[in-house]
């Protein structure tokens, strides 16, 4: 993203702050009915897929737009900055969301065949949320990102 | 009946990461949807997709229901030499969805 579509992206952020505050009252009483979201939930899942290693902040980039007008279907990328040598490579990606009735949304095993670690895909969110990504390195290390998109439909309606 | 398609560069420069692209048509049914009469819709998506190149697996993702209906997976890959690349996506049933591309490597 450019600089400038980045600062158009903010100052429409602001604006759009309190819109989404209001739909947020809708969003409540739909979600009645759905399945409750088990809180920390996610972090189960993560902690499961690295083996209880401890993440550290940094490394991995997720690229989402801030506002998805639908849940549905929201354009995610996630790439890690590695070399993707031999010695030196992305093993996995663990992909989850604080607010879906289940958390997990997918894991990415990456080989040094892949010469860079990044992958691009669709995910569902029923309502705003952070979506957070592990990545698991050659070298045990793990490396974790967060990102936060607001969303004005949500993506698990029937 | 599903369908797969592949996007990637039908030549590239050995060494060069090209980006494959693929989308394959499948409802996701995420088991989260209710019909008409209230009944929960059985769960029933793709769990699974492989890409191997020239007989070695390069990429594997193992997908949830949180991913969006018509699932879009773009990634990248070293090319080395010329040959096949294979996808395969795994329903839960057990059925597969196969698809092959061939890439010139000079």
């Amino acid at each position: 993203m450019s600089l400038v579509s980045e600062m158009a992206a903010l100052s429409r952020r602001r604006l759009l702050a309190g819109a989404a505050g209001l739909a947020g009252g809708l969003i409540v009483v739909r979600d009645a009915s759905a399945q409750a979201v088990q809180p920390g939930a996610h972090q189960q899942v993560l902690d499961k897929a690295v083996g209880g290693k401890k993440a550290q902040p940094g490394k991995v980039k997720i690229r989402m737009p801030e506002i998805a007008e639908n849940g549905n279907t929201v354009p995610m990328t996630v790439s890690v900055e590695s070399p993707m040598t031999a010695s030196d490579h992305v093993k996995a990606v663990h992909v989850v969301t604080d607010n879906n009735p289940r958390p997990e949304v997918g894991s990415f095993y990456f080989t040094p065949a892949n010469g860079k670690a990044e992958v691009s895909t669709r995910i569902r969110l029923s309502q705003t949320m952070n979506v957070i990504a592990y990545a698991e390195m050659s070298d045990g290390s793990v490396w974790s990102s967060r990102a936060e998109a607001k969303v004005t439909i949500g993506g698990c309606g029937g | 009946m599903s369908t797969a398609r592949i996007r990637l560069p039908a030549t590239a420069k050995k060494g060069e990461a090209i980006e494959i692209k693929t989308l394959v048509t499948h409802t996701m049914e995420s088991g989260q949807r209710r019909d008409a009469q209230n009944n929960v819709i059985p769960r029933k998506i793709l769990n699974k997709f492989v890409c191997t190149y020239n007989g070695k697996e390069v990429f594997r993702a193992e997908m949830a229901p949180a991913i969006s209906a018509n699932p879009y997976m773009a990634f990248f890959v070293t090319a080395t030499e010329s040959g096949t690349l294979d996808f395969v996506w795994t329903d839960d049933d057990g059925s597969t969805i196969k698809e092959s591309a061939k890439i010139t490597v000079t």
